[in-house]
């Protein structure tokens, strides 16, 4: 059985994030990965850092204006604060050793057919499937 | 025009991603249970509607010498899949199975998921930062 599944609003959201990613590389000559970009935001010399925090305010204001014209946001239900912040800085320092995360390998590295992009995605899905898998096991659902 | 571009960019992929669902972890984990038996593919025509348009626009613009605002296209030319590829993809992709949260979500819902997506974010630039303090794994932040 399939639950929740959306298609529709998938694909055109999917849509609007490969748009963005166009008009970045356009613009700035720069792949719109999320991770690259927040690092870069923090750490880069200064007036590279200008475009990243942009992007960055962007991104955050974007669910805004998605809930002001109507959209309707989730009220995330997240694990204990232990394994958020675990899981957090996985995801940060995972993403800087691998050079990548879901919108730099896994949207542009794949637009730009990168064999490496794909080893990293690959990687990155079934570890994260092999991590549900067995999180749902202890819990025993 | 580059800061400006920027920051449109930005918002065009935080709407993305609400309109996608992908803001909401129990859906990503829902793609990421294949064995639960309520598997949401609802991820892949994500994925699969960025991958096809970035592609149709990557290529487009391949064929102008330079982007609008910059002397030159800042692509990375790394093909190496080694440890150090494989092993950070495997630590993110941990970390995105434990919470639901990857790295554009997370920036994403700062503004109205609450305080512990907030935390995550926090948590996230502590890695990132702690991976920055490290000497033998400089950062390549472009």
């Amino acid at each position: 059985m399939i639950a929740d599944f959306t298609p529709v609003p998938a694909l055109i959201g999917g849509a609007l994030i490969g748009l963005a990613a166009t008009l970045l590389l356009l613009a700035t000559g720069r792949v719109a990965g999320v991770s690259g970009i927040t690092a870069g935001a923090i750490a880069a010399p200064g007036p590279e850092r200008d475009w990243r925090t942009a992007f960055l305010v962007g991104l955050i204001f974007g669910p805004i204006v998605f809930a002001f014209f109507g959209g309707e946001l989730p009220r995330p239900l997240l694990p204990a604060l232990p394994v958020i912040v675990i899981a957090g800085a996985l995801v940060g320092f995972g993403t800087q050793l691998g050079n990548g995360c879901t919108s730099g390998h896994g949207v542009c590295g794949l637009a730009r057919l990168s064999p490496r992009s794909l080893a990293a995605t690959a990687t990155f899905v079934a570890a994260a499937m092999a991590t549900v898998f067995i999180i749902r096991r202890l819990e025993g659902i | 025009m580059r800061i400006a571009s920027a920051a449109l960019a930005g918002l065009i992929f935080g709407i993305g991603l609400a309109l996608s669902g992908m803001l909401d972890p129990v859906r990503v984990l829902g793609f990421l249970d294949i064995a639960g038996g309520q598997w949401d593919p609802t991820l892949v025509f994500v994925l699969g509607g960025a991958v096809s348009v970035a592609a149709i626009g990557f290529g487009l613009i391949r064929l102008r010498a330079k982007p609008l605002f910059d002397e030159r296209f800042h692509l990375s030319e790394a093909t190496a899949i080694d440890p150090k590829l494989l092993g950070g993809a495997a630590m993110f992709g941990v970390g995105w199975g434990l919470v639901g949260y990857c790295p554009g979500p997370a920036i994403a819902s700062i503004g109205f998921a609450g305080t512990p997506s907030a935390i995550f974010a926090l948590a996230m630039v502590g890695g990132m930062l702690l991976h920055r303090a490290l000497p033998e794994s400089p950062s390549q932040a472009s």
